[in-house]
């Protein structure tokens, strides 16, 4: 029995879909529906799970509640420093100087923040940024985020929430994104969304790769499904190692230790207990941007100064047990309870964990509209805010400024294209993407597609590590094709059931990681020089040429393209703003 | 490499039935049951339910009832226990499929509570709220929640006596008690506590308190707090005497 045939779909309508219920997605919604529209928001976990609960340390803003130094121009020449100059320079200005104003919003809006002496949202030092600068509650920021966002939301008219579907396909109509398919997890039951502007927020790709700070939830599909549709992809080469995850035991591995535990003065230390920061960067030591300290790890390791498990330690039991467990709670109780290690007592063992996308969705930086209409993207899934490696705290305050200004564009474009959701769409293009997704489960010969994803985390693993080079990278490509051909054809792993299947769901998953990893690999072998995230062995050296190019992927017939793209240059008063920074704080940096 | 065997037992089936099916997990060096859950799933169990997302005690996805105890999953090492391990899904919700629940009913019971709302003077100053640490630290436990929702599979009322018509559960008072204790909201929110919340249910046998995985004193902190602002307003004698001569009301309940 061909079950294609048997699955019919529901029609919903919306002036704006919105994908993902992480804090771009939902803040996304609430400007939305502020300027007036109807949106719909649909997310693969139940409401208030999304990944942003996972950011720990803070949001970074500049307040300048601890350092009355801090301004706008700072934050930004800190974020462009940090993305080592291929950011797209006007998101990072719209970012500096508007998420202040986001935080200051959310407070309105009941989050609750640490408080300095004076009864002000306090702010805490991080890696890379100059001044104090993260506000913060503990280290479980990201959770009062997206509670205060998630019951704003609830709260709000107009915004209706659809947990547990998946989008599994995007449709155009003349050229305008209109329609996206989606099945709702727990029936398997299918419904076509039809809308005015698709928001996508829906994060990164992490599950690419084995050790990983990311969910399951993160399989790229934002990136996939906007690639497929013909949107441009932008710097995907660059995909952040977290300096600090947890290496052991085992079954945790991966596991984020927070940066705001370097934050509150926590020491890096080898297996000789030499503070090794002082090696590869002596002025910030372990408050350096990530990617400088997750090489040093790397490198440390490779040296064979490294830990039993193959890490670091990481210590902070200088500062008093008491004010760890006030500052670090979650720490705290995650590796006592998991580890079996008291953090106040002796130091954590921890080791690079890929962590976060850099690279995604082209927008506009204004609008986060992408390059096909009615497509809008912020948070991880879009690029260009964090350029060649994000700063710490830099993430959730991306999430707030640019969630809302995609929500405020994706309803304009709603309301200016009042057909938009009623246009023409081919119904054999829906059959086919229905056949396609339903094919898995007519196959119980097929292969397992966890194996399958196991088998992509291995490739990209070995082939895109830290560091990279021409050979492995193209290697990975090759058993990238493999994979791909064998998932095309993969089953479910054995249950044929249309009820909540998570092997039928892994089987679509796979497409999404297949096109991040083939993106990345691609992107990186043409980035012939080292550079933020992205080291090669074989070009160990910054290009200046490649300062001003950014690698833009697309879907042509003829499969997968990258091209170079030069960026426009800065205007003067901002690269007046990194020239200072440059001068003031890391001198060394400036050839 | 594997230590050793475990036999992992784990609830298969769906509302109309199901059984205990075994499945033998090799067992790493500090594993967790949700390490073991997803092993089984990965190899021999490709369509079984389960819900997960950051594996670290911050989403509260992985609630399931362990050993007849709820806890999350991410959060129990196999270490704790023999070599079987029973896993079930939580009893105090309807079952879709093995391990996974409909909790949609605790999405509506929020719905229903009056978000944060400041005083008008509040909402209306253009300058940066103020407030005090020792003020923020007061709710900043009640907001550590994760919405794992095992304390409202612990409750009695709602898991033995199915009062969900009549008690929002633990979960939203603890809500209910960070919106109240909060420095900035001006609602009063006792007279849905007395009402809809139906707090009075809550007879203080704090099994809430025991399986909540963040330690957030349910019990001591919120509900108890919760309720004597609850008497104060509605069973205090003297403000009842006070009330009869000064000619005033008896709040309403809603």
């Amino acid at each position: 029995m061909g079950l294609v045939s048997a699955a019919a779909y529901e029609t919903v309508e919306t002036d704006v879909l919105v994908m993902g219920a992480g804090g771009a997605g939902l803040r996304g919604a609430i400007a939305a529906a502020e300027a007036g529209a109807r949106v719909l928001i649909v997310c693969k976990s139940l409401l208030g799970k999304a990944h942003t609960v996972m950011a720990e340390g803070g949001v970074a803003a500049a307040m300048h509640n601890v350092a009355y130094q801090d301004s706008w121009e700072v934050h930004f020449a800190d974020t462009m420093k940090g993305g080592k100059l291929i950011n797209n320079w006007h998101m990072a200005e719209l970012h500096a100087k508007e998420s202040p104003e986001r935080v200051l919003e959310l407070e309105r809006w009941g989050a609750v923040f640490d408080r300095t002496w004076q009864g002000r949202i306090h702010q805490r030092p991080f890696g890379a940024h100059t001044y104090p600068r993260l506000a913060h509650i503990g280290d479980r920021t990201g959770l009062e985020l997206i509670r205060t966002l998630q019951d704003r939301v609830v709260h709000t008219t107009g915004v209706e929430v659809h947990m547990e579907v998946t989008v599994f396909a995007l449709l155009k109509s003349e050229g305008r994104v209109g329609g996206a398919l989606a099945y709702r997890r727990a029936d398997g039951s299918l419904v076509l969304y039809r809308f005015g502007a698709l928001l996508l927020a829906t994060g990164g790709a992490g599950k690419m790769y084995r050790v990983t700070s990311n969910s399951w939830e993160s399989t790229g599909d934002g990136t996939a499904l906007a690639y497929e549709a013909g949107a441009q992809l932008r710097d995907m080469e660059m995909v952040q190692f977290h300096p600090t995850g947890m290496v052991w035991p085992v079954g945790v591995r991966g596991l984020l230790v927070t940066e705001g535990v370097r934050g509150e003065g926590g020491l890096l230390r080898n297996k000789d207990g030499q503070r090794f920061m002082e090696r590869y960067d002596p002025d910030r030591m372990e408050l350096s941007s990530r990617d400088v300290v997750a090489r040093a790890i790397n490198s440390e390791v490779e040296a064979g100064r490294g830990t039993p498990h193959g890490g670091a330690y990481l210590d902070i039991t200088h500062r008093s047990p008491e004010f760890i467990k006030r500052k670090l709670p979650s720490m705290y109780e995650q590796f006592l309870k998991l580890a079996k290690v008291d953090i106040t007592k002796q130091p954590m063992e921890v080791a690079p964990t890929i962590h976060y996308q850099m690279g995604g969705v082209r927008v506009d930086a204004e609008t986060a509209a992408s390059s096909v209409a009615g497509l809008y993207a912020a948070g991880e899934v879009a690029s260009g805010l964090h350029g060649g490696n994000r700063l710490g705290g830099n993430s959730l305050s991306d999430l707030l400024v640019f969630g809302k200004r995609a929500g405020d564009a994706a309803a304009a474009s709603a309301k200016k294209n009042p057909k938009a959701a009623a246009a023409g769409i081919d119904p054999a293009e829906i059959e086919h993407a229905i056949a396609t997704l339903m094919a898995p489960l007519d196959r119980p010969e097929g292969e397992n597609p966890y194996r399958l994803m196991a088998e992509i985390q291995d490739v990209m693993t070995e082939h895109a590590p830290i560091v990279r080079d021409e050979a492995g990278l193209a290697a990975g490509l090759e058993k990238l094709d493999g994979l791909r051909a064998r998932a095309e054809v993969c089953g479910t792993g054995g249950g044929q059931s249309l009820a909540f299947n998570p092997g039928w769901h892994t089987a679509h998953d796979l497409r999404s990681l297949l096109v991040n990893a083939e993106a990345l690999l691609r992107s990186a072998l043409v980035r012939k020089e080292s550079r933020g995230a992205h080291a090669r062995s074989d070009f160990p050296k910054t290009d200046d040429q490649l300062a001003s190019v950014n690698f833009v992927v697309e879907k042509t017939a003829g499969g997968m393209q990258v091209r170079p793209e030069p960026r426009p240059p800065m205007p003067e008063y901002l690269a007046d703003a990194v020239q200072r920074s440059y001068a003031l704080y890391t001198p060394e940096e400036m050839e | 490499m594997a230590d050793s065997d475990l036999d992992l037992r784990i609830w298969r089936g769906d509302a109309k039935g199901g059984e205990l099916v075994s499945y033998r997990v090799p067992v790493t060096e500090g594993m967790v049951v949700l390490d073991a859950v997803l092993w089984a799933q990965a190899n021999m169990a490709s369509d079984m339910a389960v819900r997960w997302n950051c594996k670290a005690a911050k989403c509260g996805s992985c609630s399931a009832e362990i050993q007849g105890f709820p806890r999350l999953m991410c959060k129990t090492p196999i270490a704790d226990y023999g070599d079987h391990v029973t896993v079930r899904p939580m009893r105090a919700f309807p079952l879709i499929k093995d391990l996974v629940t409909d909790v949609s009913w605790n999405y509506e019971v929020n719905k229903q509570i009056p978000p944060f709302t400041p005083s008008e003077k509040d909402m209306n100053t253009s300058e940066p709220w103020r407030m005090q640490q020792k003020d923020v630290d007061r709710v900043m436990e009640f907001r550590k929640c994760i919405e794992c929702f095992l304390c409202q599979d612990v409750c009695h009322v709602l898991r033995n006596h199915d009062g969900k018509s009549n008690f929002y559960g633990p979960r939203f008072m603890v809500r209910i008690a960070a919106l109240e204790m909060h420095p900035k909201d001006s609602l009063d929110r006792r007279p849905l506590l007395k009402g809809n919340a139906g707090l009075g249910y809550c007879n203080v046998t704090k099994c809430c308190t025991e399986v909540c995985p963040e330690h957030i004193k349910i019990t001591d902190n919120a509900i108890i707090p919760l309720k004597e602002r609850m008497d104060d307003a509605y069973f205090d004698p003297v403000r009842a005497l006070i009330r009869r001569i000064g000619g005033g009301r008896k709040p309403k309940a809603v």
